[in-house]
């Protein structure tokens, strides 16, 4: 399997990723590698059988439900600790709408 | 008191006999740990506040003549992506350097409730990706057996600190092997229970499905212990089990006769090294013990490296989408879109092994590749399941390599990633399955780096594995064939 630079490219926009040039080439190199191994797998007959969703489910019905009682949550404060732009009780990002 | 030998048994009865106060265990291991640190890196911070006003909890209750619990006065280090409330907590990545999270992981309160103390956050491989921890953003650790070689990954820094003896037991994460693979390299016990058993509350998310946390320690009852104390119900973690937690220690009888141990023909095939020999020799000494032994099959193996890294780099790529320069302290100046502002921020913050796994995942889930990757590997994963419960309706516990060789060279496959991923196949499948496993150190080769033997039984039958390997640790290991 071939994987190219623009394949690379696009991949890393959908994903939110920006890459320097070196690191799309390494990228491409990589990814048809470990890709190349991985498709060998279209050489299992998996008919009829089911996909594993969920590792255990030893719960009775509806037992993690837990009980709807109201509980404290993280403060406002706590939760803006960590933002890199804070600002009125939000986090803060570059402007989204034009007007 | 020698530091670097305590055992959490050794600490009770030195507490009980006011040999040393939980206070003089607890400066005592930070003095050591903060002396030793340069040599590995194991640790990435320390936290001595909260640590020494756990330590004067445990004398005060001591001194009140209360019970001050399982792990009273017991240094702990906690793999740096479990998150302590208060205590920077930074996946080994720069996207989190300076993150200091506003809560306690449920293993963290519940290992503090009994006593433990956590003197310091243990280094490891970036969001756990890794199987050497060179791929931590705060440099690599050494292992305290040989420093020229990797300590394993991802949670290299939690097997090294006990290893060396900075700690007494650890917390460690394990998603394809990052508890049992760092073990066998360092040459402690580390165990990787059922999914579910421990709450994955406050464990920063790499692959939900795979995720969990487990302890190590330099003997199987320290690592019990510590597994028993964290193990349970957590209303916060809705995957977390119900099962009642058994008291682990009144299984290790020393007694495996007439146990019943399969060895999967898969992982012995082609296995002609001194790993091979040692793990031999290991079922030679659990034959003398009384074991019954049997090969059996698991013959979904060999698709069992794709499978992960498909189910892995999916989840992966998912979960680390909330680093996006928005909550977690990280965001690249100049940007001036917030399109930009990901992609910055992203690009900059994550590493080479993180983007790599971000952009597999990216692509199996992307449109068109969804049915061909992710639900294929999903199908996969219940084939690997199947053979397991297969094999454990013919035996109790099933015996096989941690690894294929033991530590390699800083370095050594640090230019190959599939290499890398290749060398996971004898830890991957127990985590796919959900099933518990665990090294125990079963010998060194001539070199004198140490070997781990894993043993795996079904799901919640951590007291069988456990009474399985006291036993061998009490014959003496491999010295016991």
């Amino acid at each position: 399997m071939k994987i190219t630079e623009e394949q690379v490219r696009y991949v890393a926009d959908l994903a939110n990723l920006r890459l320097t040039p070196e690191e799309v080439s390494r990228m491409a190199r990589d990814m048809e590698s470990i890709l190349g191994h991985i498709d060998k797998l279209n050489e299992l007959d998996t008919t009829g059988v089911p996909a594993m969703a969920q590792v255990l489910f030893d719960a009775e019905e509806t037992a993690t439900l837990r009980a709807d009682v109201e509980k404290a949550t993280l403060p406002n404060e706590a939760a803006l600790e960590n933002a890199p732009q804070p600002g009125g009780g939000f986090f803060k990002v570059p402007k989204v709408i034009e007007r | 008191m020698d530091i670097a030998k305590l055992t959490i048994e050794g600490i009770r009865a030195g507490l009980k006999a006011k040999q040393f106060t939980a206070r003089e265990v607890c400066e005592a291991a930070l003095n050591f740990a903060e002396a030793e640190n340069p040599k590995t890196n194991a640790y990435l911070h320390f936290s001595p506040e909260r640590a020494l006003a756990a330590a004067e909890a445990v004398d005060a209750k001591l001194a009140r003549g209360e019970d001050a619990g399982a792990l009273a006065g017991v240094p702990v280090a906690v793999k740096d992506v479990i998150v302590t409330k208060g205590v920077r907590t930074t996946c080994g990545s720069r996207m989190l350097e300076n993150f200091v999270p506003p809560y306690d992981a449920t293993a963290v309160q519940r290992l503090e409730a009994a006593g433990g103390v956590i003197i310091g956050k243990a280094n490891c491989d970036e969001f756990a990706m890794g199987s050497s921890n060179e791929n931590s953003a705060f440099g690599p650790v050494r292992n305290p057996v040989d420093l020229e070689r990797v300590p394993g990954g991802s949670s290299g820094g939690s097997a090294a600190v006990v290893a060396q003896g900075t700690a007494v037991v650890s917390l460690g994460s394990d998603t394809g092997g990052s508890i049992r693979q760092p073990a066998s390299f360092c040459g402690v016990v580390g165990v990787t229970p059922t999914y579910g058993r421990v709450s994955r509350y406050g464990l920063v998310a790499f692959a939900s499905s795979l995720d969990h946390i487990g302890p190590f320690g330099r003997n199987v009852k320290d690592a019990a212990t510590l597994l028993e104390v964290i193990a349970g119900r957590d209303e916060m973690d809705a995957t977390s089990a119900f099962a009642p937690v058994p008291r682990y220690a009144e299984a290790m009888t020393g007694d495996v006769r007439g146990m019943k141990i399969g060895l999967p023909k898969e992982y012995f095939a082609g296995l002609a090294s001194e790993t091979g020999d040692l793990i031999m020799k290991g079922v030679e000494a659990l034959k003398k013990l009384g074991c019954e032994v049997k090969e059996v099959s698991l013959p979904a193996t060999e698709w069992a490296i794709s499978c992960y890294y498909i189910i892995c780099t999916a989840e992966a790529s998912s979960n680390l989408a909330r680093y996006d320069g928005v909550k977690y302290t990280m965001r690249s100046a100049d940007s001036k879109t917030l399109s930009d502002m990901y992609r910055n921020t992203r690009g900059d913050g994550f590493g080479a092994e993180c983007k790599r796994r971000i952009m597999l995942g990216t692509y199996v889930l992307s449109h068109g590749y969804y049915d061909a990757y992710y639900l294929k590997a999903q199908r996969v994963r219940t084939l690997i399941s199947r053979d397991f419960q297969n094999a454990f309706g013919e035996v109790d516990a099933l015996i096989t390599p941690v690894s294929p060789f033991p530590a390699f060279k800083l370095g050594e496959k640090l230019d190959d990633p599939l290499a890398m991923y290749l060398s996971d196949i004898y830890t991957i499948t127990g985590d796919l399955a959900g099933i518990p496993c665990m090294s125990v150190p079963c010998g060194a080769t001539a070199a004198g780096l140490p070997v781990g033997m894993q043993i795996l039984t079904n799901h919640f039958q951590e007291s069988q594995m456990f009474r399985l390997a006291e036993a061998f640790e009490r014959a003496g290991g491999v010295a016991g064939a």
